[in-house]
C-alpha cells in the first residue's frame, strides 16, 4: 500500500534537491524524444548542451540570454515571495523597451554621454509604470492580478507594434516595421570587444546581490516572507499589505523594464516587433527553478539560456525545429512542480 | 453597404470566431469548477497538429477528429493529475503546458508544414458550436451535474462535506476543457486554414481565456462576446472597407482592454464578484 502523509514542515533538503531531480528527469525524457526522432541521444545532447558553450563566442551568447532572464526572474521573485502572481513581465519588458527606446529615438543624433543612462532610467520607469497598473487595480479594486497582468501584456505588445509600424518607423528603412538604429551613444557597451555580452550582466549581478541582502537581512524581506506565508499573520503584525503589493510590483516591473531596454540598446540596437523571445514568460520558469533565491536564479537562468542556444544549434545541426527548446523548458517546469509534491508530502510504502 | 457585403462579412465572422467559442466554452466549464487552465494555447496547437497529421496519413476526417480529441484528453489529464493530485500551482502548470505544447506541436508538425489537404467544411462544427453553448448552459444551470460543478467551484470544502467528489468533478471538467481546446485546434488546421503552420493558433488561446472573464463566466454571454471579439478582428482586417482611420493595433487591443474593464468592474464590488467569478478559482483542494 502506498500512503501519502503531509509533512509537518517542508524538507529543506528536498526543496533544494528537487530542481536537480527535475533537470535529470527532463534529460531522461529528452533522450526518449531524441530516440523517437531517430537521433542518438548522446550525440544530440552534445550538440544541444555542450556545443553551444564550447567556445568563447558561445559563452558570451549564454550571458546575452541569461542576463535578461535572470534580471526579470529576480524581479518576479519579489512578487512570487509575496504570493502575488505577476505573469505580465513580458508586457513590462516591452513598455520598458518602448520608454527607453523612445528616448533613444528622440535623441537619435545625440552623442551625449547622458543618453544611455537616461534611456536606462526611462526603461526601468516604463516597466514599473506598466506593472503599477495591475498593482493599483489589485489594491484599489481587488482585481485579480494574474488576469490583469496577462491582458496588459498583449496590450503592450500591440502598442509596440503600433509605434514601429507607424510613427517611429525608420524613414529610411524601406518601409520595414523597424525603428531607426540608436546612435552609438545610445548603445550599451559590450564586456569584451567582438562579443555581444554587454554590461547588463553587471546590473544583473548587482541586483542579485542586492536582492539576496534584501530578502535575508532587511525588515522588507521579512515582511515579504511573512505575507507570502500568511496574509492574516502579516495583517495581525500590522504590516501594510497593500504597500507591499505595490512595492513588489514596481520592483518587478522595473527589473523587466531594465531587461527590455538592455535588449534593445544592447544586442538589438533599435526597436522592432519581436524584441523578446518570450523572456518575460520564460523568466517565470527561471524564478521557480531557482527557488525564488537570487543565487538559485543565477544558475537556473544560465541553464534555461542554454536551452535557447541548444535549440538554435539543434535546428542547424540536427534539422529539428528550434521549438525543441520549448519542449525542454515545459518539461523541466512540469517535473519541478511535480517534485515539489515530495517537499510537502511524504510517500510511505506499507 | 450592399446586401452581399454584409452576408460575406457575416460568413467570415462565423467561420473565424468558432474556435474562440470552443476553447472559451471549455475553459468556462473548467473555471466554473474552480480550476484555471492557462494551457489553452498549447492544447489548441497540439490538437491542431495531431488532427492535421492524422488526416494527411489516413485521409479520414473521423480518425483525424478522434486523434485530435485524444490529444486533448491526454494532455489535459496530465495537467489535471498535476494540479489535482500533486497540488501544483495552477498558473505555473498551465504555463508549462502551453510552452510544452508550442514546442511539441512544432516538432511533430515539422515534416507536414505546407502539405496540402482537402479541408472539411466548417459549417458542421459552426452549427455544433451553437448547440454546444445551449447544452452547456442547460447542463450548468438545469441539471444536477451542473449544480455539482458550480458547488465545487464556489466552495470545495462545503461540496466535499456534502459528499461530492471534488477531485473527480474537476478531472472531468479539466478534460472537457482540454477536449474543447483541441477541437478548436482541429477546426483551425482542418476546417479553417486548412493547413499546418508552426504557432498557427496565433494567440487565440489567450483571447479565449480573456473571453471567459469578459463573459463573467456565463455561457450565453461567452457566445455573444466571442462574436464581438471575432467581429472586431475581422473589422480590423477590412478597415478600409469601413472607412475607418484608426490604426489596426487599436482594434486588436480592444478585446484585452474590454476584458480588463469588465474584470475591474466585477471585482470592484464584493457582491458582484461573488455573483460572477467562481470563488474557489485557482485555489487547490486538500482534504481536511
Amino acid at each position: 500500500m502506498i500512503k501519502i502523509q503531509k509533512r509537518n514542515s517542508s524538507s529543506s533538503l528536498i526543496f533544494y534537491l528537487s530542481p536537480i531531480v527535475a533537470i535529470f528527469l527532463t534529460l531522461f525524457f529528452g533522450s526518449l524524444i531524441f530516440l523517437f526522432l531517430d537521433l542518438s541521444p548522446i550525440e544530440s545532447f552534445k550538440i544541444f548542451f555542450i556545443g553551444p558553450i564550447s567556445n568563447w563566442y558561445g559563452l558570451s551568447e549564454l550571458l546575452v540570454k541569461a542576463s535578461p532572464l535572470a534580471l526579470i526572474a529576480l524581479g518576479l521573485s519579489y512578487c512570487f515571495k509575496n504570493n502575488i502572481y505577476n505573469i505580465g513581465a513580458e508586457g513590462q519588458l516591452t513598455i520598458g523597451a518602448l520608454f527607453g527606446g523612445g528616448v533613444g529615438l528622440f535623441f537619435y543624433d545625440s552623442n551625449s554621454i547622458f543618453l544611455l543612462p537616461t534611456m536606462i532610467l526611462f526603461g526601468s520607469i516604463g516597466g514599473a509604470f506598466w506593472a503599477s497598473i495591475p498593482a493599483i487595480l489589485k489594491t484599489k479594486f481587488n482585481t485579480n492580478e494574474i488576469l490583469s497582468s496577462l491582458m496588459l501584456t498583449y496590450i503592450a505588445l500591440l502598442i509596440l507594434d503600433y509605434f514601429v509600424v507607424g510613427p517611429w518607423k525608420d524613414p529610411t528603412g524601406y518601409g520595414l516595421p523597424k525603428s531607426r538604429p540608436f546612435s552609438d551613444a545610445g548603445r550599451l557597451p559590450v564586456l569584451v570587444d567582438g562579443f555581444r555580452a554587454h554590461i547588463g550582466v553587471y546590473f544583473t549581478i548587482i541586483i542579485a546581490a542586492l536582492s539576496y541582502f534584501i530578502f535575508n537581512k532587511t525588515l522588507f524581506g521579512f515582511k515579504l516572507r511573512v505575507t507570502g506565508f500568511s496574509s492574516k499573520a502579516s495583517k495581525y503584525a500590522g504590516f501594510k499589505n497593500d504597500n507591499l503589493i505595490i512595492y513588489t510590483f514596481l520592483i518587478s516591473g522595473a527589473c523587466a523594464g531594465l531587461a527590455g531596454i538592455f535588449e534593445v540598446s544592447g544586442p538589438i540596437g533599435q526597436l522592432y516587433r519581436d524584441i523578446s523571445p518570450n523572456y518575460g514568460f520564460t523568466a517565470i520558469i527561471v524564478a521557480f527553478l531557482g527557488r525564488l533565491n537570487p543565487i538559485g536564479i543565477i544558475f537556473s537562468s544560465l541553464l534555461i539560456a542554454l536551452t535557447y542556444l541548444g535549440a538554435e544549434d539543434a535546428q542547424l545541426f540536427l534539422k529539428i525545429p528550434s521549438a525543441v527548446g520549448f519542449v525542454f523548458q515545459g518539461l523541466v517546469l512540469f517535473f519541478l512542480l511535480g517534485a515539489d509534491f515530495l517537499n510537502k508530502y511524504r510517500v510511505l510504502l506499507r | 453597404m450592399n446586401y452581399d457585403l454584409i452576408l460575406g462579412i457575416t460568413n467570415i465572422v462565423l467561420i473565424s470566431t468558432t474556435p474562440l467559442v470552443f476553447a472559451g466554452i471549455g475553459e468556462l466549464v473548467t473555471e466554473k469548477s474552480g480550476v484555471l487552465n492557462l494551457g489553452l494555447e498549447g492544447l489548441m496547437l497540439v490538437g491542431a497538429v495531431s488532427g492535421f497529421i492524422s488526416l494527411v496519413i489516413t485521409g479520414n476526417y473521423l480518425y483525424s477528429f478522434i486523434l485530435s480529441i485524444l490529444s486533448g484528453v491526454v494532455l489535459s489529464s496530465i495537467f489535471a493529475f498535476f494540479v489535482l493530485r500533486l497540488l501544483t500551482n495552477q498558473i505555473a502548470t498551465g504555463l508549462a503546458l502551453t510552452i510544452f505544447g508550442i514546442g511539441l506541436s512544432a516538432m511533430l508538425g515539422k515534416k507536414f508544414g505546407g502539405t496540402p489537404i482537402n479541408g472539411l467544411s466548417p459549417y458542421y462544427l459552426i452549427i455544433f458550436s451553437f448547440i454546444l453553448v445551449f447544452l452547456i448552459n442547460y447542463i450548468l444551470y438545469k441539471t444536477k451535474a451542473g449544480l455539482i460543478i458550480r458547488a465545487v467551484g464556489e466552495n470545495h470544502h462545503s461540496a466535499y462535506a456534502l459528499g461530492y467528489d471534488v477531485i473527480k468533478t474537476r478531472y472531468l471538467t479539466i478534460i472537457f476543457g482540454g477536449v474543447m481546446s483541441s477541437l478548436a485546434g482541429f477546426y483551425i488546421s482542418v476546417c479553417y486554414a486548412p493547413m499546418w503552420q508552426e504557432g498557427m493558433t496565433a494567440g487565440r488561446g489567450w483571447i479565449a481565456l480573456a473571453l471567459v472573464v469578459f463573459a463573467t463566466w456565463k455561457p450565453w454571454r461567452l457566445l455573444v462576446g466571442a462574436y464581438i471579439f471575432g467581429g472586431v478582428a475581422i473589422m480590423q482586417m477590412n478597415l478600409q472597407a469601413f472607412g475607418v482611420k484608426l490604426p489596426g493595433q487599436f482594434f486588436n487591443m480592444m478585446p484585452y482592454i474590454a476584458t480588463l474593464l469588465v474584470l475591474v468592474f466585477i471585482s470592484s464590488n464584493k457582491m458582484r464578484l461573488k455573483l460572477s467569478a467562481p470563488a474557489s478559482l485557482n485555489i487547490p483542494f486538500e482534504k481536511n
